[in-house]
């Protein structure tokens, strides 16, 4: 942070420095890339949706008088003839957090003009991803047959249903953008798009391995998401 | 402009072991949340164990995986100042669940007139 060095301009480290770069009468976000500061933001607005979820999943559930379905069992996994509780779940947050920290080494040898790493790593974060709305949508299908409604269950309160599709899909969703915008940012690593600065079709930017870095903030974003996912829903 | 950029390249990649390092613990942090379910821990150990393990995993991911920690404070103060709002969101709401549920309980059940 402190050895950063921007033309013409005296940084400060620390709250002095926010004071100055605030009061800059410039950019305010020194040496940030604007594609990834507007990542940020819309991180930042993701994060109020998912949070108004999940409060109202425990409003929901604090209000309710009538027993909540107990995770533990609804979740488990039949293996061998044995039940395992979450066993799905906790194969599924394995997997994300695999493909995070691939995606985590994609950025960095994306900045260190490592073609070829970055392109497999890139490529590794998608397939993980695959694999996880796979997993999802088999354990959708599985409630689904064991009469799993968003308007009643068999388990207990008829909220249940429809905060799991509800939390459940909508992060899926996001899962799944990433993964269709992971395979198409593989293909333009291999094709060598950051290396030659080509210009994108989304945007009329320059090719740079800063888009890497900035898919890589929405990767995590989700893995960070499905981290409150898997504590509030799965384990309370 | 090719300046600010050349030395965000050089700021922004750091060796492979911290990664390495901080993907090992989400794999333990993980793992030891999964635990909680495992032994089937009940009442105050559980929900603070599991609040623990997800805060720790969240700060990890966020501090190292998004760059957070080498960010400068212009950025991390934008991004994190807003999460008080909905902690205090979660207050607000916790205090209304319980008066819904009492409200309900009594009406239901009681049959309060």
């Amino acid at each position: 942070m402190s050895e950063q060095k921007i033309a013409d301009y005296d940084l400060k480290p620390g709250f002095k420095g926010m004071a100055t770069d605030t009061g800059s009468d410039q950019t305010m976000f020194k040496g940030v890339h604007w594609g990834k500061a507007m990542m940020w933001i819309f991180l930042l607005s993701d994060t109020f949706v998912f949070s108004c979820f999940l409060i109202s999943y425990m409003k929901g559930r604090a209000s309710t008088p009538i027993e909540w379905p107990y995770p533990s069992e609804v979740f488990a996994l039949e293996v061998f003839g044995v039940s395992v509780p979450l066993l799905l779940i906790a194969i599924m947050t394995f997997v994300l957090i695999t493909s995070s920290g691939t995606m985590a080494l994609a950025v960095k040898y994306g900045y260190e003009k490592n073609r070829k790493m970055c392109g497999w790593l890139v490529l590794a974060t998608a397939i993980g991803g695959l694999t996880f709305v796979g997993m999802q949508a088999f354990e959708w299908s599985k409630l689904i047959h064991e009469g799993v409604r968003p308007w009643e269950n068999p388990f207990g309160a008829a909220q249940f249903g429809s905060f799991f599709f509800m939390i459940t899909g909508f992060h899926g969703t996001h899962v799944s953008i990433g993964v269709i915008f992971l395979f198409i940012y593989a293909y333009k690593v291999f094709a060598g798009h950051y290396d030659t600065g080509k210009r994108g079709w989304f945007t009329s930017m320059k090719g740079d391995y800063v888009e890497i870095e900035i898919l890589g903030l929405y990767w995590h974003f989700v893995d960070l998401v499905w981290v409150f996912i898997f504590a509030f829903f799965y384990l309370w | 402009m090719e300046e600010i950029k050349k030395k965000e390249e050089q700021t922004s990649t750091h060796k492979i072991g911290i990664y390495l390092w901080i993907w090992g613990l989400l794999f333990v942090l993980s793992f030891f949340s999964y635990m909680v379910d495992w032994y089937n821990f009940q009442g105050l150990l559980r929900w603070s164990l599991i609040l623990f393990f997800m805060f720790l995993k969240a700060g990890l991911i966020m501090a190292f995986f998004m760059h957070l920690f080498w960010e400068r404070y212009a950025l991390v103060n934008v991004l994190l100042w807003p999460m008080t709002a909905i902690a205090c969101f979660v207050a607000l709401m916790v205090a209304e669940g319980k008066y819904t549920l009492f409200t309900r309980l009594f009406y239901f059940f009681v049959g309060g007139q």
